[in-house]
């Protein structure tokens, strides 16, 4: 394992099943009348949200209480960082306090692999910009072995708007290094130029792509994208893309219907779509605690900076 | 490397004769459960409960139990360690928990496994049975059940060898490097 978790891009295969597997050891503890462990006790874990945030915020913090971790949360507003002062400075009062991890989502991509430069503490990247948001990636990765017993040669489809989605491209380069086949799904204007390079395979048309499919993942639509004209309206958008009851029969069965959330429902999914039990958005969350706990548990516990 | 300190016959007859000595000390496999430290330990529970079917009759429930969250070394070494699979489908509160490893050596390790058995219940009794007491103990804890006695210098290294994992039964001790 790396010092810190940057991104999906950064892991190895084998950093990968080692993080799931470490995962599957913590979802068993999740289930117990007593859900917390020693394994942390005495370290410090700073939660540091410069964008709003619920279900990642939340779940990072209980996976560092569940590990009997001191954690601390720090948002914009309300802090020092409204009256202005910069990400470095602020850092470095987290440091001067003691944080043994810090665990950040800011508006700006790369300003978690910045953090690294500055501080000696582990640095977890909880979303960064249009760049990753490799915890999610993982719990999706978690979720779909978990349900559907491997990874390599599942076909999954990514549905939305890609472009400006760090949750896909977590998720896709995810997929494509465990060997998962990924295409990629949406108007043209969502798809990212660059996807060429990604390995994934990209399509128009999600009626001809759904019956191949054994997991659908949907991304948030934003309605603020329509506004800078990237679709026409949120109509047009559901009608042509939305996942509804009709097109979800298309799947095979057994089929996985995935979204990060928060849900726009009757934009992108169906609200009687996210409902059925081939719907795993709630798994989804309590395994993103476990996936979570298994990140913090093996970069402090192991000693910082040296090698095996 | 010498030969092993106990060949497959060895383990054989040793968990025989612990199986026996649980149903002498507990007058009887009731209200027993047994617990394996993972990795091997569970293994060896595994066979215990096999041996205490045969004479006894009774089906006594086996789980695994993994100790790696109540470490007292975590962030002490350079990797995090490596984590089994905790397995323990009944409630051990009320029961007569027999805690089962390969080696017992230091000690830390059934501290650890102690604190993470109270976190899941309230036995009325832990029990502690090993393949081999090697010594070296840093804690004030000792086996009620020992398959072998060996004395062995600080720094060697003591395997236990089981067939589920190792494809063969036995104990091997390598000397110091």
């Amino acid at each position: 394992m790396n010092e810190h978790l940057l991104s999906m891009h950064d892991l190895s295969a084998t950093d990968v099943t080692r993080i799931l597997d470490t995962a599957e050891s913590f979802r068993e503890v999740g289930t117990r009348v007593i859900k917390k462990v020693p394994a942390l006790r005495g370290r410090t874990v700073v939660n540091f949200f410069l964008e709003n945030s619920t279900r990642t915020r939340i779940s990072f913090e209980l996976a560092a209480k569940r590990l009997s971790a001191d954690v601390i949360n720090f948002s914009a507003g309300g802090s020092s960082v409204a009256k202005g002062e910069s990400l470095k400075d602020t850092a470095l009062t987290l440091q001067a306090m003691g944080a043994d991890a810090i665990v950040i989502r800011h508006s700006s991509s790369g300003s978690p692999l910045q953090l690294t430069r500055w501080v000696d503490a582990h640095v977890l990247n909880a979303g960064d910009g249009t760049h990753e948001h490799p915890t999610q990636g993982l719990l999706d990765l978690y979720t779909m072995r978990e349900k559907l017993g491997r990874i390599e040669g599942l076909r999954v489809g990514i549905v939305g708007d890609v472009l400006h989605s760090r949750v896909a491209r977590s998720l896709s380069f995810g997929l494509v290094k465990m060997g998962a086949e990924v295409t990629l799904v949406g108007p043209p204007t969502l798809i990212p130029p660059d996807v060429s390079a990604w390995g994934v395979q990209v399509s128009y048309d999600i009626e001809g792509v759904l019956p191949k499919l054994d997991v659908c993942y949907v991304l948030r639509i934003q309605r603020e994208r329509q506004r800078l004209e990237y679709f026409p309206s949120v109509r047009e958008y559901a009608r042509l893309f939305g996942i509804t009851r009709d097109r979800v029969a298309l799947m095979p069965e057994g089929g996985l219907i995935m979204h990060p959330g928060p849900m726009n429902r009757g934009v992108e999914i169906d609200s009687d779509v996210a409902d059925l039990p081939r719907s795993v958005i709630e798994e989804q969350v309590t395994n993103g605690i476990a996936v979570r706990m298994a990140l913090l548990f093996l970069l402090l516990g192991g000693g910082k900076g040296e090698t095996a | 490397m010498k030969g092993p300190l106990l060949d497959a016959d060895d383990v054989r007859r040793a968990i025989t004769r612990i199986a026996h000595e649980i149903l002498e000390r507990d007058k009887g496999a009731e209200g027993v459960v047994l617990v394996g430290i993972a990795d091997r330990g569970d293994d060896l529970a595994a066979r215990l409960a096999r041996e205490i079917r045969r004479i006894e009759g009774t089906d006594v429930p086996v789980g695994a139990l993994d100790i790696t969250f109540y470490r007292d070394d975590i962030g002490l070494k350079a990797e995090a360690p490596e984590v089994h699979e905790t397995r323990i489908p009944f409630d051990v509160s009320g029961k007569v928990v027999v805690l089962v490893d390969d080696v017992l050596f230091t000690g830390r390790t059934i501290r650890s496994a102690m604190d993470a058995l109270m976190d899941l219940g309230r036995p009325r009794k832990i029990q502690l049975a090993v393949l081999v007491d090697r010594g070296h103990r840093e804690l004030p804890i000792r086996a009620d059940f020992v398959g072998k006695n060996v004395p062995t210098g600080r720094a060697d290294d003591v395997r236990v060898l089981v067939a589920e994992l190792d494809g063969e039964d036995a104990v091997v001790v390598e000397g110091a490097r």
